[in-house]
């Protein structure tokens, strides 16, 4: 049996904007249309995350409240949507994307890298709370699969080597540069460019 | 604009706008379907409703497809058929397959089009979903694994109930439709989902494992547990009431029905009186036949006999009850008689007690005026009806009363009765709105005529309408709303104080001082029984509620799902129930027993059939002549003048689930009143 939210120990009995946040919100809000600010509430409860984490029962009550809006529509949005944390994680958030195409480039070693790593298991939180790690769907990035996705960046071209190096700057409090590990260039050949070397700008027919 | 298309080779003209489903089934052509409800917004959800349509390469949900000029649908291709196959397959996916334990076996929709339209056999042989039962509180059970998420019950409760509390929480295989929070359903239109839901998913919490509904004999009738006389279908089996649902009626409750009017029903097993009681020497009450029953009636009737005897209607009483009731009390010279248990100041010309504009005409009002009255919890469905022209737009409320949440917007401008006198005078700036409104209304509710100065008040009501232009060429929008079912029959029959008699107030004070010897109660039991003082009381009526405990002699009356009993509801619409089970015991149909009494107090009335008691009731007032009809009531003066006092309205139903004798003694109220009031009072700290 699950526990429902209003049950889970872990609920906050409040939840409070920083003053900063607040005055974000009110700008997101004014961005609509009167009767339609609603429509603020996915950015609003963005916003939420970034300040606590994840999101609290507490916090989608108030967001429903800031907008005029029933409570069970602001569930509704938030448990839609896996970017939204309705429990707590880990400062870093680990999500490993396992879906086929990282998957047949060695998605599987990456996580395997991650568990043995942080010495968790999928959905669960370092004792210290400082790392969760978590298994997603397509990232949209499979050109430079396998993908690890932290806070606002994705960590690309992984392989078992590369991510236990990439967990252990975390956890020395870094933050390491995002983007592909292997060192290419976004998403250019692996190897180099295959075509267009010459150097020099090239100009196509048709261009004046 | 009318558009012409072709449905499976027939040519039909529709307005331009209606859907393909919607033409279909103007057709007759049935196509099928789970999510789509003519009374709910569309939401194309479930793909039950595919069809053909020529140049499209794919199928098309008829159910949210506008017709269009020209267009060629077909119902009846492999495409189509492949189609509904696959829906279903689909749906079965996750469904469990325990008929045979559920609830909405026989009458299942989800059953019937799988018998009609599906594959008969699954592919699908990995394991099923499974989701958490859901509490919905005391009237509905929700089994949750069976829902196909057709979102009815989510767009009823947001739409129609106006209290949005469901919602479909995750998505993809983790779809659940809930509430998130726990909690009970709050709207007292709650149990409506339970029919809305297509599948077991939601079922009645009361009726859960009764009866199978193939067992069921079913009745058409009428409510009387509020005033707006809805339709109801009575479900039997052998001398049981096993379950009420609304019927449709689009004049009243297009097909809703309030939580009380719908699961009383265990309320009519319990208390019952079944056999006459006599109070003997000792001061019990002890069985009695019916001859020495009606006898000691009859006996202290006569002995005592002119203003010494009185009578007071109850809620519940029908028509027929009444008018028997009321000739017996002429005959044996007697002007006091009473109908208005709660002191009403109403029983003026006829159109200034009935909701003149009729419910359906709340549709076509733009502005609303609500005195003394909260709507949700004296008919819920009218509250709906309020909700769904506000719903449409460009329509403005206003309250003078005490403070509720009425599932719409309004403006609540204090529950001072000086309030009327400044919307009256014009200064108030809510006269300006009804004043520019093309068809204002007004609602006034017994909480502003149920007090001292009652007449008062209902005349600056009847002010207020003439002064707005609420009272037109075929359009009046004076309304009052009653909560008793018995109240618009007891005064088109004049069931009031005659010359010199008392009303309710004066036959107990009468009782009070000894001036009144015996009273008759005609299941009234909303009176203080205690001003009764020393009188000899007659109770007549079903239930062991008040009246009965005070009483002396006690007569076993029917309940209204026991007789065919006239009612006349809000509107003034004359209705009458149906017999769906026979009294318990000795009991019998209630105008008998006055007929019956008054051949032994040697008045026997000029009838002895039903069709001779409504003729009677004809002659008395032709408005009895026509059944379910509305008849327009002339526009005279009423109320009075005077000064109002100060004292601020009060709400007059404190316990929605709790009104009458037989929502009283029902558990599953009982439960509805301990999850909802009791917690609510609790919440706003005015408990205890
Ligand atoms: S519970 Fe019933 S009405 Fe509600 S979404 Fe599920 S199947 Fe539809
Ligand atoms: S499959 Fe991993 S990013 Fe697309
Ligand atoms: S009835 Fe058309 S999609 Fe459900």
């Amino acid at each position: 049996m699950t526990l429902h939210p209003e049950d889970q120990p872990w609920q906050p009995k409040s939840f409070a904007f920083t003053e900063a946040n607040l005055a974000q919100a009110h700008k997101i809000i004014k961005r609509y249309p009167e009767g339609r600010q609603q429509s603020a509430v996915m950015p609003i409860l963005d916003i939420v995350q970034r300040q606590e984490g994840w999101v609290s029962l507490a916090a989608m009550n108030l967001v429903g409240e800031m907008l005029d809006m029933a409570p069970m529509r602001v569930y509704e949005v938030a448990t839609f949507y896996t970017m939204f944390h309705l429990k707590p994680v880990g400062k870093v958030h680990v999500q490993v994307c396992t879906n086929v195409p990282c998957q047949l480039r060695g998605s599987d070693d990456v996580v395997h890298a991650c568990k043995k790593e942080l010495g968790i298991g999928i959905g669960e939180t370092t004792a210290d709370g400082k790392f969760s790690l978590a298994e997603v769907e397509c990232l949209g990035a499979c050109v430079n699969a396998p993908v690890i996705w932290i806070g606002d960046d994705f960590y690309e071209d992984l392989d078992a080597g590369s991510t236990v190096k990439m967990i252990e700057a975390f956890k020395r409090g870094e933050t390491p540069k995002a983007g592909s590990q292997t060192g290419r260039q976004t998403s250019a050949p692996a190897g180099g460019p295959t075509t267009l070397k010459d150097a020099g700008p090239t100009t196509l027919k048709g261009d004046a | 604009m009318p558009v012409k298309l072709t449905i499976d080779g027939q040519e039909v003209e529709v307005e331009a706008g209606s859907t393909i489903l919607q033409t279909a089934d103007y057709m007759g052509i049935e196509i099928p379907r789970f999510c789509y409800h003519e009374r709910l917004a569309i939401a194309g959800n479930c793909r039950m409703c595919l069809v053909e349509v020529e140049k499209s390469p794919k199928p098309v949900a008829s159910c949210a497809m506008p017709v269009a000029e020209g267009m060629v649908v077909k119902t009846d291709t492999p495409m189509v058929k492949k189609a509904r196959e696959g829906v279903l397959e689909f749906l079965l996916i996750n469904h469990p397959l325990d008929c045979p334990i559920c609830d909405q076996g026989g009458e299942c929709d989800l059953q019937d089009e799988t018998v009609a339209y599906g594959r008969g056999k699954s592919r699908f042989e990995e394991n099923k979903r499974a989701v958490e039962d859901k509490d919905f509180g005391p009237n509905v059970k929700g089994t949750m694994t069976r829902c196909i998420h057709c979102t009815r019950c989510i767009r009823f409760i947001t739409d129609v109930a106006g209290v949005p509390e469901l919602g479909a929480t995750g998505r993809g295989e983790h779809m659940e439709v809930g509430t998130y929070v726990e909690k009970a359903l709050s709207s007292e239109l709650s149990g409506n989902i339970v029919d809305l839901c297509p599948v077991g998913a939601l079922t009645s919490r009361p009726y859960a494992f009764t009866a199978r509904s193939w067992e069921l004999k079913k009745t058409e009738s009428v409510d009387v547990l509020d005033a707006l006389g809805s339709a109801i279908r009575v479900d039997t089996r052998s001398n049981q009431v096993m379950r009420i649902l609304p019927a449709i009626n689009d004049d009243i409750n297009e097909e809703w029905l309030g939580d009380k009017s719908r699961n009383s029903y265990d309320g009519l097993l319990r208390q019952r009186l079944d056999r006459p009681y006599v109070r003997n020497k000792k001061g019990k009450l002890e069985a009695a036949s019916w001859g020495d029953a009606l006898k000691a009636v009859a006996a202290k009737l006569t002995k005592a006999g002119g203003s010494k005897i009185a009578a007071i209607a109850g809620d519940l009483a029908d028509a027929e009850a009444m008018v028997a009731l009321k000739d017996l009390f002429t005959a044996l010279g007697s002007a006091n008689i009473d109908c208005r248990q709660d002191g009403a100041k109403i029983g003026g010309p006829r159109g200034s007690y009935i909701f003149n504009s009729g419910i359906a005409g709340i549709e076509e009002a733009d502005a609303l005026l609500l005195i003394g009255t909260n709507p949700r919890v004296e008919a819920p469905v009218l509250n709906a009806r309020i909700r769904k022209r506000y719903l449409k737009g460009g329509f403005k409320v206003g309250a003078v009363g005490p403070a509720a949440n009425l599932t719409y917007k309004h403006e609540n401008f204090g529950d001072e009765a000086k309030i009327l006198e400044a919307i009256a005078s014009g200064k108030h700036d809510f006269a300006k709105v009804l004043k520019d409104a093309k068809r204002p209304m007004l609602i006034i509710g017994q909480g502003a005529v149920a007090r001292a100065d009652g007449d008062v008040i209902l005349g600056l009501a009847r002010k207020i309408a003439e002064a707005t232009g609420m009272v037109t060429d075929g359009w009046n929008g004076f309304n009052m709303l009653h909560q008793a079912a018995a109240r618009v029959g007891g005064l088109d029959l004049g069931f009031v104080p005659g010359k010199g008699g008392h009303d309710v107030a004066g036959i107990l004070d009468g009782a009070e001082k000894g001036e009144i010897e015996v009273v008759y109660l005609l299941g009234a039991d909303e009176i203080d029984m205690n001003r009764l003082g020393k009188a000899f009381v007659i109770y007549q009526g079903h239930h062991g509620d008040a009246g009965a405990h005070r009483a002396d002699v006690v007569l076993p009356g029917a309940a209204y799902t026991e007789k065919g009993g006239t009612y006349v509801n809000t509107e003034g619409r004359v209705q009458v129930t149906r017999l769906a089970v026979f009294p318990p015991g000795e009991a019998k149909e209630d105008w008998k027993i006055l007929r019956a009494l008054a051949e032994v107090a040697g008045h026997a009335p000029g009838y002895d059939t039903i069709e001779q008691v409504r003729a009677r009731l004809a002659q008395v007032n032709p408005v009895f002549g026509r059944l379910d009809e509305l008849s327009p009531a002339a526009w005279e003066a009423f109320g009075a003048e005077g000064k109002v006092s100060g004292d601020a309205f009060a709400a007059t139903i404190a316990n929605y689930y709790m009104t009458d004798p037989i929502s009283r003694a029902s558990t599953t109220m009982a439960e509805c009143t301990a999850a909802f009031v009791n917690t609510a009072a609790e919440r706003t700290g005015t408990h205890g």
